[in-house]
């Protein structure tokens, strides 16, 4: 393995105003290898990656192709240079064939430097067959499912021959033997001497899959090395930079009446016939793989999306379909999944998005009360121990923690009974990570009932009194938390349980 | 915040400068008593709409067919005139067919989620047809001078002419409902983040629809002014102000893309604006140049942002 | 439960439903204008029927070829979801501009002189493109923008003057009355434009590239296209096209004076949007934009031969537009359902 790297970032730092994504930060990837991207969220991965893509210029350091420093001005100058990126959101165009999404820019030409479709078809055809897919080349490329979506993307990526190969996140989404057939993919990809590099939360497929390793904490270079000598653990502890044990303190308490209960909520194609209720004081995990419906199910509950069938009811009251206001009376609170487009007003100032939910309570005759505004926000800035320098600072300078801290106060300033948060936890440091987890259990303390999606199984483990899992819109699995270890939510998340 | 503080800040120096020079190069007949009145009158009807459609811009939408709402009111008001009815139950009548047009914009565009920019393209050309339907190319000028002397004459024991008088008021309670009202939150949190503002249980749809309803309102009010002001009731009366109100609108530094903005700075634009066209007026400049200045003035605001960003990032880059 | 989510075995019926319903919407389109010309076309002829004759169908070509070159130009921005209002003004000068040098240089070859307009009308859409693609500013302001400053200077420059016939050369108001089998020239030079820019759009690799920009413009960047010189080309093209029909416009009618194609832009979105153009860009055709501009054209003539005031032109033209994207809408809606409950079907 001594061989010079194909691609290289050399010391690489990026800043985006006040927020240091990343900070020399270095990365060799070498012919034939699979390597894999550590990290959690908000570590600097995907700025590592969009550095790669040429989207990202690097404030500081170089990246290097066959040993020799390149700017890329913009995506293409990365792609002619045979970096392909394969994003965790797909990025098909959808009015589009698939064919013509695998090779836009590139499509064969014919007389006259005229696209030649059948031959396009059929180039689409092999690559496809090549991965055991059978996609119809001419059809549009909008509605195929998020796995297809992958499958076209890596489909784009084989076509030109990639020698860097990037991968972010491309199981999230994937069944196991869809996992299985991509793994293969990257092997063949190995022999012809092809770098791989590989973004996954699951360490199992890491181990599975790649030799090399390379570990990023909250923006800088942890380590990089050898797969051969770790163990799952010594690589969370470098990713955490310290014990798992330390985190996730949720206390026992006993659970009271019945707060929020969902009986057979289907939204077609979405999700099925999805029924649990949460009790005072509990906390209830609601995990599965991405795109298994646990958000989906969360926004219907709140009114965002008007289910099809199926009832949602609040301390014994029925909601009615699709109403956030009707969800919010009722005294459900939301915490979303994106803390940018759904949890916050980013050009808006602290106070602005802390009140946001409360307009109605600080307001007579519609005027508002500023007075009120500003001692809401003060007082939750106090409890949630909020680092800023002004109230009327645009929430977009915070850090993530604390931009998810000012969401947590917007819905805190209610007084919910029922507390939803979708992934709390993401992209936040690890400090702030825990405080985010001892204000859920002194909610759940309070009386609040309190649903959580996450992604993260040892968040999920540490924190629910309950877990219920769903796989591919269905909920499969309930487990108390003395039944649910990783093996478990694991094996029902990918369809594997034993029906409920 | 800060940039935008800056931007009615250079808008008010602006001001000054214009009315200065005019001054000066009027030999004292711009600031004079007699031209105030006039520019007052001159900009009534887009001061008028300038006021609902800045929310609308605020709240990340636009409405183009104001400046037919405003036609079809004229129109409306001849034909019904035409037909026997009194002034005194025309005006309501109009003033609800405005605020009808203004709903079918807005239930267009928040219950099937179109583009308010093409809706209000495709009833910019409906609304005004249906003027011409009307009434054709006919014009109706016999109303009573009790009713036209309104354009004409001030308020009594002021200088102030009626329709700026009315806008005045108009200004206060939309400035009241833009920024110190929980409606007005409301729309700043849409136009910065329509998601984000659904995730926090405004009701979206409910708040875009009552703004389009008072643009087509207040636009009709403008036709109303409009009609009596010339003493003439006419399909094609106000053709192609949406332009010049959009201008003053985005001149006064509410931004295109919604979430920004305020209602002293839409003021002062409109004030920027009418006054430049009244100096050149004043000057004897044809109506030719007047179109270049306002569609120059539309570009330089909407430009202005994006080169001070431009700018900027060179600045930086270069240190 | 096993996992059965594989594409290979997914239902392949459910699959090629939604494709069908896909690909039909594209189709229907064009098919439902040719009906709604027929609608249109049958009733008029029965109430008069030299409405059908080859003189006056004639005509009718006549004057939609002029709204269906610049409908052209328009899809092509649209597709990369942006608009220019501005053509209708653009016309406008370029045909003034294109008059008085004819009118001034009597000597002027005939492909020089409509060269001339064309390059009006390139300089105005090069203006157009650098204002949307550099200056990141919502075309549909900046077009607004120009719409009304090069208006201006068209009538700043022609002072309220008025170009005849008399001061024109014969060889260009024959270009506008002449005929190649039967067919008027003014006509082919549109069905010309229309072909080139469809072979454009359909096989050429930065045709599609525009189709890719307004599918999903943060995709089009990742995928390494030059976003802002695709878009700075659609303006230009439309702006020459918008001077060539200019040019067009003066060896038609003889006459021209500085509010030439005045509204015309209102009837160039309604063509193209009623043509099935999708306004959110990324998809349409250059076919269906002429087909719409020939129906509104159509509509326009059987006004006047049922003698119906043409007052109500312009309100049939906003409905037009509106009833087209609302149907495209709720299409778009019924169609997006029908995909989801396929996938979640072949997943269950």
């Amino acid at each position: 393995m001594d061989r010079p790297p194909v691609v290289a970032l050399d010391e690489v730092s990026k800043s985006f105003g006040a927020v240091r994504a990343l900070s020399g930060v270095s990365l060799r990837l070498l012919p034939g290898e699979a390597h894999a991207l550590l990290g959690e969220n908000g570590a600097g991965k995907s700025t590592l990656i969009k550095t790669l893509a040429g989207v990202h210029r690097p404030d500081a350091g170089q990246v290097l192709v066959d040993g020799a420093a390149r700017r890329f001005s913009g995506p293409a100058d990365a792609l002619a240079a045979g970096i392909a990126i394969i994003y965790q959101e797909p990025t098909l165009f959808g009015d589009l064939s698939v064919a013509e999404n695998v090779f836009m820019g590139r499509q064969p030409l014919g007389f006259g430097r005229r696209i030649d479709v059948t031959e396009m078809h059929a180039r689409t055809s092999e690559l496809f067959s090549r991965l055991g897919v059978k996609l119809d080349p001419a059809r549009p490329a909008r509605g195929l499912s998020i796995a297809d979506q992958q499958l076209v993307e890596i489909a784009k990526a084989l076509s030109f021959d990639a020698r860097v190969i990037v991968m972010d996140e491309p199981t999230a989404a994937l069944s196991e033997h869809e996992v299985q057939r991509l793994f293969g993919v990257v092997r063949a990809l190995r022999e012809q001497d092809a770098a791989v590099l590989f973004v996954s939360h699951r360490l199992g497929e890491v181990f599975e899959l790649c030799q090399r390793a390379t570990v990023l904490r909250d923006g800088e270079f942890v380590w990089s090395g050898e797969l051969s000598g770790e163990t799952p653990d010594s690589l969370v502890r470098r990713m955490v930079g310290r014990e798992l044990s330390q985190l996730f303190p949720k206390q026992d308490t006993t659970a009271g009446d019945v707060l929020l209960s969902v009986q057979r909520l289907t939204r077609e194609g979405v999700f099925t016939d999805v029924s649990f209720d949460v009790r005072a004081g509990e906390i209830v995990a609601l995990s599965g793989l991405v795109g298994a419906g646990r958000s989906e199910v969360a926004r219907a509950v709140f009114g965002i999306d008007r289910p099809d069938a199926g009832s949602v009811h609040v301390g014994g009251k029925r909601l009615k379909y699709g109403s956030p206001t009707a969800a919010m009376a009722a005294g459900i609170g939301f915490v979303p999944e994106d803390r940018r487009q759904q949890g916050l007003v980013m050009d808006a100032s602290i106070e602005r998005n802390a009140a946001l939910a409360s307009l109605g309570r600080l307001s007579t005759f519609g005027l508002l009360c500023r007075r009120s505004e500003r001692a809401l926000a003060q007082d939750w800035a106090v409890k949630l121990r909020l680092k800023f320098s002004k109230l009327s600072d645009p929430v977009g300078v915070l850090s993530g923690g604390n931009q998810q801290k000012v969401v947590l106060a917007k819905w805190l300033a209610r007084t919910p009974s029922v507390l939803i948060v979708d992934e709390p936890t993401r992209g936040i440091d690890v400090g702030t990570k825990a405080e985010v987890h001892r204000l859920l259990s002194e909610l759940a303390g309070q009386g609040v009932a309190v649903l959580m999606i996450s992604s993260e199984l040892p968040e999920v483990l540490g924190m629910a009194d309950r877990v219920l899992v769903m796989h591919e819109g269905r909920l499969v699995e309930e487990l108390s938390r003395a039944e649910a270890t990783e093996e478990r939510v694991a094996m029902a998340a990918a369809g594997q349980a034993v029906a409920p | 915040m800060r940039n935008l503080l800056r931007w009615e800040t250079a808008l008010v120096f602006l001001l000054v400068v214009v009315a200065l020079t005019g001054q000066v190069g009027t030999d004292g007949s711009f600031l004079s008593g007699g031209n105030l009145f006039y520019l007052g009158l001159d900009i009534g009807e887009i001061a008028l709409i300038a006021l609902p459609l800045t929310l609308v811009i605020v709240a990340g939408e636009i409405d183009l067919s104001v400046a037919s709402v405003l036609g079809l009111s004229s129109a409306l008001i001849g034909w019904l005139w035409n037909a026997g009815w009194p002034l005194e139950t025309i005006l309501p009548t109009v003033v609800v067919a405005g605020a009808l047009c203004g709903a079918v914009n807005g239930l267009l565009v928040t219950r099937l989620g179109l583009p308010s920019l093409a809706v209000t393209i495709g009833t910019l050309a409906l609304y005004r047809g249906l003027a011409l339907v009307v009434l054709g190319d006919t014009a109706v000028a016999d109303f009573p001078a009790s009713y036209t002397s309104f354009g004409t004459t001030p308020v009594p024991g002021t200088g102030i002419p009626y329709p700026v008088a009315l806008a005045a008021v108009l200004a206060v309670l939309f400035g009241v409902a833009l920024h110190a009202s929980s409606f007005g939150r409301s729309v700043y949190a849409i136009g910065a983040n329509e998601e984000g503002a659904r995730f926090s249980g405004i009701r979206v749809k409910r708040v875009k629809l009552s703004l389009f309803v008072l643009a087509g309102a207040v636009a009709a009010i403008a036709g109303i002014v409009y009609t009596f002001r010339f003493s003439s009731a006419r399909a094609d009366n106000g053709v192609g102000l949406e332009l010049a109100v959009v201008a003053a609108v985005l001149l006064g530094g509410v931004s295109i893309f919604g979430g920004r903005g305020s209602l002293f700075g839409v003021i002062a634009g409109v004030l920027l604006l009418g006054g430049l066209r009244n100096l050149l007026i004043l000057q004897d400049t044809s109506t030719e140049v007047l179109t270049i200045v306002t569609g120059l003035l539309l570009l330089v605001s909407v430009l202005a942002p994006s080169i001070t960003r431009r700018v900027g990032t060179l600045r930086k880059a270069a240190t | 439960m096993t996992t059965q989510l594989t594409p290979a075995v997914t239902p392949p019926a459910r699959r090629t439903a939604a494709r069908r319903l896909t690909s039909r919407v594209g189709r229907v389109r064009e098919l439902g204008i040719v009906v709604a010309l027929a609608l249109v076309v049958l009733p008029t002829a029965i109430v008069n029927p030299r409405f059908v004759q080859p003189q006056s169908l004639r005509d009718l070509l006549l004057n939609a070829s002029i709204v269906a070159l610049l409908a052209v130009g328009q899809t092509l921005v649209v597709i990369t979801r942006n608009v220019d209002l501005s053509v209708g003004s653009v016309l406008g000068l370029s045909a003034f501009l294109t008059a008085q040098h004819f009118a001034d240089n009597p000597g002027t070859p005939l492909l020089l002189g409509i060269g001339f307009g064309v390059a009006v009308g390139l300089a105005c859409g090069f203006l157009n493109g650098l204002l949307v693609a550099l200056g990141n500013v919502p075309s549909l302001v900046v077009t607004l923008g120009t719409l009304y400053v090069f208006r201006g200077i068209d009538y700043a420059l022609a002072q309220g003057e008025q170009i005849n016939a008399a001061n024109l050369p014969d060889a260009l108001l024959d270009l506008g009355s002449s005929r190649v089998l039967g067919v008027p020239v003014l006509v082919l030079v549109a069905v010309v434009v229309i072909v080139v820019a469809g072979v454009y759009l359909r096989s050429y690799r930065s045709g599609r590239e525009l189709y890719a920009i307004g599918s999903n413009p943060e995709a089009a960047t990742l995928a390494g296209i030059p976003v802002a010189k695709r878009t700075l080309t659609t303006f230009v093209l439309s702006g020459l096209i918008a001077g060539l029909a200019g040019a067009l416009w003066v060896a038609r009618y003889g006459t021209v004076d500085a509010a030439a194609g005045t509204g015309l832009e209102l009837q160039v979105v309604a063509a193209v949007v009623v043509g099935g153009v999708a306004i959110f860009g990324g998809s349409g055709t250059v076919t269906g934009a002429a087909l719409g501009a020939l129906l509104l054209g159509t509509i326009t003539s059987c006004l006047v031969v049922l003698q119906i005031p043409a007052f109500w032109q312009q309100a049939i033209a906003g409905a037009l537009l509106l009833s087209a994207i609302t149907v495209d809408r709720l299409l778009a809606l019924r169609l997006a359902k029908a995909l989801r409950t396929s996938e979640g079907t072949s997943h269950a």
